[in-house]
C-alpha cells in the first residue's frame, strides 16, 4: 500500500514537513528573494543568464531565482506546493481554467492595478481574466502560433512549392511520398497531445472560422457534430498514409529528432519548436500557415495565449514581486524574451523587432490571417469528461484509423453534453 | 516485609523508546493518511476549494454514472489483465529460473543470478525508457533483431497500438520483476534438505518426480506468498505506465490502470482540474480491491497450505 499512503500523505505530510523547511529557509534568507515557479524547464538558461541579470541591472537589491518543474508534473506539483504553502512568489500561469481555478481558490493575487497592465490589449488578457472580464490575475507573457515547419532543402530537391490550399497540401505530401524516401509528415501519436495540439487545433480554425466558431461553440450555437468540426477530423484522417512508419509509437522527441536529422519534409509545428530546431537542424527550414480549404479566401491561425505570470497570494515578498512584474510588462523584457526564445511572441503593445527569420515568418501571419486561440481552453474543459483530454484521445484514434471522423465528433459532443448547459 | 509479588517490575521504558520512533513514523505517514483518505472520499469540493459532506455520492458516481464508471471499469479490467499476465508468466518463469540456478551442474550460477536480478533494482523510469528505445520503430534494434531471426514481418509499433500496448507493458514489467520470485523461490529451494532428494532417489524417483512430489509441495508456501505480493504490487502499479504512456494512458485508455486513473483524478491532467475528494474515492476503492484480494488469499489459500516441518 506504499503508493496509496504516500500519495495520501502528500498533502498533510507536506504541510508539516515542507512547511517547517520553508520556514527555516525563509528566515535564513529573509525578505527580498523572489522565487519563480515555471513549467518551462527548457528556459532555465535564458532566465538565469539573460533575463534575471537584465532585471538586476536596474534592481540590484532584488534576488530572483528561477525554479522550473517538468511540464507534465507542473500542475500537480504546483497545486501541492500551494496547498503546503511552499510555492514560489511568482507563478507561471497556464492559460484559462487552470489558472482561473487557482485564482478562485485564492492562490493568485488580483493584478488589476499593476503598473504596466495597461500595455496589454484585452484580448491578450482574456486568458487570465475572470469570465466577466473584470479581474486580471496574471500578466500576459507570450503566445505561440501554430503552422507547419518544412525542410527547405527537401522542397528544393523535389521541386516543391509551399502549399496554399488544402488540395495543394495533399498534392505536396503525395509527391514527397511517391518520389522520395523522406517521411512526408513528421508527427507521432504516442504522446497524444500533438494530435490535438498540432493536428486538430492547427488545422481546425480554418474550418470553424477562428474566433467566430470558438465563441459559437461556447455559446452552444454550434456543436462539434456540425460539419465544420467533422471536416477537421476528416482532414486529419487523410494524414495517416503520410505519417512515418510506426508513428503510433513515435513520441514528440522522436518527431523532433526525425525532422532535425533531415529525414522528414513537413513538421506540424508550434512556434516553440523553432528554438530546438535552430540548435539541432543543420539545414535551412521555413514555415507556412495551415493551408486554407479550397476556395476559402480568409485564413485563420491559432495564435494561442500560452504563458503568463501571476503573483502568489501567500507570498511574503509581494512588493518586490510587483516590481518584478511591472518590469516584465515593459518593453525591455518583451524584447529580450522574444529574441532569446524565438517562437514565444510577446502580447504587449510594444514595438519590438524579432531577429529570427522563422519566428518573424510565423509572426507575419498575424497581418495576413485572422487569429484565434485553442477552442478547448476557455470554459469548455472545466467539467468531466474534460474536452481537452477527449480531443487528445479521439484525435489520436482518428489518426490511427481506429475511429471515424464522425464518431470522434459525436464522442466529444457527448462528453460536453453531460456537464455543459449550453450543449444539453 | 515484602512478598515476592509486591516487587514491581520497573516500567519497560526501553520498549517504548525502541518502538516509539517507528510507531510514530508509521502512524503519521501511513495510518493517518490512509484513514484521512477514507474520510476525504465522502466529501466533495466546490470551485473555491471548500469541501462539504456528500456521503456515498463519489462512490456511486465512480461505480454507476457513465462518465466515471466507464474509465473505472476499464481501468479495473486492464489492471486485472496486467495481473493475470504477471501471474501466468512471472511465477512459472521465476520457478524455472530458480530450478536452473539451483542445479549443481550449472556453472557461473552466481553471475546469472546477479544478471537476472539486476533489472529489479533499476528505476522503472529507466526500464521504461530503455524498452521504448528498444521497441521504437524509428531507432529501435528490435526490428533488425526480428529480421535476423526471420520474423521481421511481425514487427509492429507494439507500444503504440490499442491491441498490444498493455500486453507489451506487462511483459516489460514481468521482465523487470521476474528476479523477485526467482530469488525467493531459489532461497526456498536451498532450504530443502538434500536428504529428502536423496531419499527420493533411493526410492527410485526420477528428477521430474522429485520436482513434482518433493520440491513443489515444499515450495508452495513461497509461491503463494510471491503471488500475493505480485497482486498487491500490480494493483498499486503506476510508474511504468506513467513513464511510458503518460497519465492519459493511451491509445484510447488501453493501458489505463487503477494507478493512472487515480493520478488523473487526484492531481488532474493538463486542463483537467484535480479533485482531491474524487481522487480519495478512487484511492479507497484501490485499497478495498487490494484488501479483498488479500482477504481471499488469507481465508482460502493461506489456511489450506500445508507447511512441512523440515
Amino acid at each position: 500500500m506504499s503508493f496509496l499512503t504516500i500519495k495520501g500523505a502528500f498533502r498533510h505530510a507536506a504541510k508539516i514537513g515542507l512547511g517547517v523547511f520553508a520556514l527555516t529557509t525563509l528566515t535564513a534568507e529573509a525578505g527580498d528573494k523572489l522565487v519563480i515557479e515555471s513549467w518551462r524547464n527548457d528556459d532555465a538558461k535564458v532566465w538565469n543568464d539573460v533575463i534575471i541579470p537584465a532585471f538586476n541591472k536596474s534592481h540590484p537589491d532584488i534576488k530572483v531565482t528561477f525554479t522550473p518543474t517538468p511540464p507534465a508534473d507542473y500542475n500537480s506539483a504546483l497545486q501541492a506546493k500551494l496547498q503546503a504553502g511552499t510555492a514560489g512568489d511568482l507563478i507561471t500561469c497556464r492559460p484559462f481554467d487552470v489558472s482561473l481555478a487557482l485564482y478562485q481558490k485564492g492562490n493568485l493575487e488580483k493584478l488589476n492595478d499593476l503598473e504596466g497592465m495597461k500595455n496589454f490589449p484585452d484580448v491578450a488578457k482574456t486568458a487570465w481574466s475572470t469570465d466577466d472580464g473584470k479581474d486580471v490575475f496574471c500578466l500576459p507573457m507570450a503566445s505561440v502560433i501554430h503552422g507547419y515547419i518544412y525542410n527547405k532543402e527537401i522542397f528544393k530537391e523535389l521541386g516543391l512549392s509551399v502549399p496554399k490550399t488544402e488540395s495543394d497540401f495533399f498534392k505536396v505530401l503525395e509527391k514527397i511520398k511517391d518520389e522520395s524516401r523522406y517521411t512526408p509528415l513528421v508527427m507521432g501519436t504516442a504522446d497524444q497531445w500533438e494530435a490535438a495540439t498540432m493536428g486538430f487545433q492547427n488545422v481546425g480554425p480554418n474550418y470553424w472560422k477562428g474566433e467566430e466558431g470558438r465563441k459559437a461553440l461556447i455559446d452552444g450555437k454550434e456543436k462539434l457534430t456540425d460539419p465544420e468540426y467533422v471536416k477537421v477530423w476528416e482532414h486529419l484522417a487523410k494524414w495517416k498514409p503520410f505519417l512515418g512508419r510506426g508513428y503510433q509509437a513515435q513520441k514528440y522527441a522522436d518527431s523532433q529528432n526525425l525532422f532535425t536529422l533531415g529525414r522528414g519534409a513537413i513538421y506540424p509545428a508550434g512556434s516553440w519548436d523553432i528554438t530546438t530546431f535552430n540548435e539541432q537542424a543543420d539545414f535551412e527550414f521555413g514555415a507556412f500557415p495551415p493551408p486554407v480549404p479550397d476556395g476559402q479566401k480568409t485564413c485563420y491561425i491559432s495564435d494561442h495565449t500560452d504563458i503568463g505570470m501571476g503573483l502568489n497570494a501567500a507570498s511574503a515578498n509581494k512588493k518586490e514581486a510587483r516590481i518584478f512584474l511591472s518590469w516584465m510588462a515593459g518593453p525591455e523584457f518583451a524584447e529580450l524574451y522574444a529574441n532569446q526564445l524565438p517562437g514565444f511572441f510577446p502580447l504587449g503593445n510594444h514595438k519590438i523587432s524579432i531577429k529570427d527569420p522563422v519566428a518573424s515568418e510565423f509572426l507575419s501571419w498575424r497581418g495576413q490571417c485572422e487569429q484565434t486561440i485553442r477552442n478547448s481552453y476557455q470554459i469548455l474543459s472545466r467539467g468531466t469528461p474534460n474536452m481537452e483530454n477527449q480531443l487528445w484521445n479521439v484525435t489520436v484514434q482518428v489518426l490511427n484509423g481506429s475511429m471515424a471522423p464522425k464518431a470522434a465528433a459525436e464522442e466529444v459532443e457527448k462528453g460536453l453534453k453531460t456537464w455543459y448547459q449550453p450543449h444539453m | 516485609m515484602m512478598t515476592h509479588s509486591d516487587i514491581r517490575k520497573p516500567f519497560p521504558w526501553h520498549i517504548l523508546v525502541f518502538l516509539g520512533p517507528g510507531l510514530l513514523i508509521y502512524l503519521t505517514v501511513s495510518v493517518y493518511p490512509l484513514l484521512d483518505t477514507l474520510r476525504l472520499g465522502f466529501f466533495s469540493e466546490d470551485e473555491s476549494g471548500a469541501t462539504f459532506f456528500v456521503g456515498m455520492q463519489n462512490y456511486a458516481n465512480l461505480l454507476f454514472s457513465e462518465v466515471w464508471s466507464e474509465p473505472f471499469w476499464n481501468a479495473l479490467k486492464n489492471n486485472l489483465m496486467f495481473f493475470v499476465i504477471h501471474m501466468l508468466l512471472q511465477n512459472p518463469i521465476g520457478l524455472l529460473l530458480a530450478l536452473l540456478l539451483s542445479s549443481p551442474r550449472l556453472r557461473l550460477s552466481g553471475t546469472y543470478r546477479t544478471l537476472l536480478f539486476m533489472p529489479t533494482m533499476l528505476s522503472v523510469v529507466i526500464v521504461g525508457f530503455v524498452w521504448q528505445l528498444l521497441l521504437s520503430p524509428l531507432w529501435g534494434i528490435s526490428e533488425d533483431f526480428m529480421y535476423n531471426i526471420g520474423l521481421g514481418d511481425y514487427f509492429d509499433a507494439w507500444l503504440g497500438k490499442e491491441g498490444t500496448a498493455l500486453v507489451t507493458l506487462s511483459l516489460i514489467s514481468v521482465w523487470q520483476f521476474v528476479g523477485i520470485p526467482m530469488m525467493l523461490i531459489y532461497a526456498a529451494l536451498l532450504n530443502i534438505p538434500e536428504d529428502l532428494n536423496d531419499a527420493g532417489v533411493v526410492d527410485g524417483a526420477n528428477s521430474w518426480q522429485i520436482f513434482w512430489n518433493i520440491k513443489l509441495p515444499l515450495l508452495l508456501p513461497t509461491i503463494s506468498m510471491v503471488s500475493i505480493l505480485t497482486f498487491v504490487a500490480n494493483f498499486n502499479a503506476f510508474e511504468l505506465i506513467y513513464a511510458v504512456k503518460g497519465a492519459l494512458a493511451g491509445p484510447n485508455f488501453s493501458t489505463d490502470i487503477m494507478g493512472t486513473l487515480f493520478y488523473r483524478t487526484f492531481f488532474g491532467f493538463q486542463l483537467q482540474q484535480g479533485s482531491p475528494t474524487m481522487g480519495a474515492a478512487v484511492a479507497t476503492l484501490m485499497f478495498l480491491i487490494i484488501l479483498i484480494g488479500v482477504a481471499i488469499y488469507l481465508f482460502f489459500v493461506q489456511r489450506r497450505i500445508q507447511r512441512f516441518q523440515l
